[in-house]
């Protein structure tokens, strides 16, 4: 792109990472990450129209080790877009706006995403009799 | 210098030319989610270690085909939206972001409508 002789503004690099700004980038980060979450909810699905064998094959890739630790990830995904975007859905109706409740709000989302997701998976394992 | 009344350049919907479509659409999927995500863990966690025969029942159960179904749309829907903002944000060469913009809005269509489909084949074949 020519972008002549005309100043720029300051790219994201030049500036002191804040607390409010890493938690920005990550609602986009955790976004991208459970779409393509999307392709197992749609493959499980698949598999289950398909037929118990190919059922068996999701489960049994799910529940191995590195399929436990994308679901625990997407958990938290989940629960931190979940959370920020409601924190979002406030600032789109004109709360919440100002600093000290912007950075309270950012520490309340992410230790929310935490507690919920230790909670589900605590659930989980308990529903499994592992606990 | 800009001669057009307020209501013209609301007329001429921006530069994008939708307007606030976008933006509308992204927020009512996102409060549509608000309750479809929560059942769905919750689904998740009640249907930990079942087999196919329990999993299938239960996406028999009409409610639960529906909310299935619905979930797969919104998701997709917002999906498109967020990551449509993501493409044009970072790619930059107008060939190349046509091209994403395309694969992105294709792929989610045939992924929601083969996660319909496979809702639907499990609701009504037993």
């Amino acid at each position: 792109m020519n972008n002549g002789d005309r100043p720029l503004s300051p790219h994201l690099q030049i500036y002191a990472w804040q607390w409010t700004m890493a938690l920005s980038i990550l609602h986009r980060a955790t976004g991208t990450g459970l779409a393509a979450g999307t392709l197992l909810m749609v493959w499980w699905l698949l598999a289950l129209a398909d037929g118990a064998a190919s059922f068996d094959t999701v489960q049994t890739v799910i529940g191995s080790v590195v399929g436990r630790l994308c679901l625990f990830g997407w958990t938290w995904a989940l629960f931190y877009h979940f959370c920020n975007g409601i924190r979002h859905l406030f600032w789109d109706v004109g709360m919440g706006f100002d600093l000290d409740t912007a950075r309270n709000s950012g520490y309340f989302v992410v230790a929310a995403s935490i507690g919920l997701t230790g909670l589900t998976w605590i659930v989980g394992y308990m529903a499994m009799g592992a606990i | 210098m800009d001669l057009r009344a307020p209501l013209g350049r609301v007329r001429g919907l921006g530069s994008a030319k939708s307007g606030t479509h976008h933006f509308w659409v992204q927020r009512v999927t996102a409060i549509a989610l608000i309750p479809l995500s929560l059942w769905f863990i919750y689904a998740v966690l009640s249907l930990v270690g079942a087999d196919h025969a329990t999993v299938s029942s239960w996406l028999q159960s009409p409610i639960n085909a529906v909310l299935m179904i619905l979930l797969l749309l919104a998701t997709f829907h917002h999906l498109q939206l967020g990551l449509q903002v993501v493409i044009e944000d970072y790619i930059h060469g107008e060939g190349t972001k046509i091209a994403s913009l395309m694969i992105l809005k294709g792929g989610s269509l045939v992924l929601a409508v083969a996660g319909t489909f496979a809702v639907l084949k499990v609701a009504f074949g037993g």
